[in-house]
């Protein structure tokens, strides 16, 4: 439990770290410390495949962001209406605070969780499906509609940068 | 700007040499982190990403015109259009159930979704990379 709490706070760290830092390309990298420390976390909790993705998409996303935007120079005004600002971070704390002391009070216990639907899929995903790996037997098979829902977030993703960050206009646009 | 030869642009020739070596061990790597989803940590996500990143270890270390004329941007808009259809099909005839469950979900979703991510996500890259050179040179 330990290691756990060790990785937290390096993650905490590392956070404020990448907001507070001036240099684009320390915050880039603070962020990357970040991921790597809850791909960390993943694999103290004996969670391999999670571990597996939360690395290679840390490296991705940290790829783009230093060889895509990283030149961009943005602009980033933290004078004026700092009062506002202000009260409206103290307030939205409060009020996050006040609901997760209220809403985690009621779950259960970390490491023990409430084991209704995720028992059944426990005892029969291997016999049912045939796959040693139980995460992809349930993804694959009892949430095959989950995971299409996550693949169509990915693609309408993949549809949206790739029309937002189209190189030439599109034929309507040519007349002008 | 400079007209520079072919060989100049990108990394050295340490890097180019190292990634001729590699990348198809990368590649295959990806493939069988996607298609071993069943049997060992991985999926199809993880697989995708990992192709994604061999895409990009060519573009980096080769530079962009090298890259974008073997890839051209349309191919790969093709195959992640091609995964999705791919997904979407099989998830609504129900095909992957009358295919004894194992052939049919354990490979043609990740298939579809290492089609969906890695394509797609390459295909983000290379958007954003054209997108910062254009303004660039307007801006």
């Amino acid at each position: 439990m330990i290691e756990i709490h060790l990785i937290l706070i390096f993650m905490i760290a590392a956070a404020i770290i990448a907001v507070a830092v001036k240099d684009l390309l320390s915050s880039v990298v603070a962020i990357g410390a970040v991921g790597i420390g809850l791909c960390m976390a993943f694999l103290v909790l004996r969670a391999p495949d999670l571990a597996m993705l939360q690395l290679v998409v840390e490296i991705l996303s940290l790829i783009i962001l230093i060889r895509a935007t990283i030149r961009k120079d943005l602009p980033f005004s933290a004078s004026g209406r700092w009062a506002f600002n202000t009260a409206c971070t103290l307030l939205f704390l409060s009020v996050f605070l006040t609901a997760a002391s209220i809403a985690l009070k009621n779950m259960p216990q970390f490491g023990s969780p409430l084991m209704k639907v995720s028992k059944v899929y426990l005892d029969e995903a291997v016999p049912k499906t045939g796959a040693l790996n139980v995460v992809a037997a349930i993804m694959l098979n009892f949430r095959a509609l989950d995971t299409l829902g996550e693949a169509t977030a990915v693609f309408a993703a993949v549809v949206g940068i790739l029309a937002i960050a189209r190189k030439r206009p599109r034929k309507d646009d040519d007349a002008r | 700007m400079m007209m520079r030869g072919n060989e100049e642009k990108g990394m050295t020739f340490i890097v180019k040499t190292v990634t001729k070596l590699t990348l198809g061990f990368i590649l295959l790597y990806g493939i069988f982190v996607g298609l071993n989803g069943h049997l060992a940590p991985g999926g199809g996500f993880s697989g995708g990403v990992i192709i994604a990143l061999s895409l990009v270890h060519v573009m980096l270390a080769f530079g962009k015109e090298t890259a974008l004329k073997r890839l051209r941007p349309t191919f790969l808009r093709v195959c992640a259009c091609a995964g999705a259809l791919l997904f979407i099909f099989i998830v609504m005839t129900g095909l992957g159930k009358r295919a004894h469950g194992f052939l049919g979900n354990e490979i043609v979703i990740p298939v579809s979704e290492m089609l969906i991510v890695g394509f797609g996500l390459f295909a983000i890259f290379i958007a954003l990379v054209l997108m910062t050179k254009t303004d660039g040179q307007t801006g």
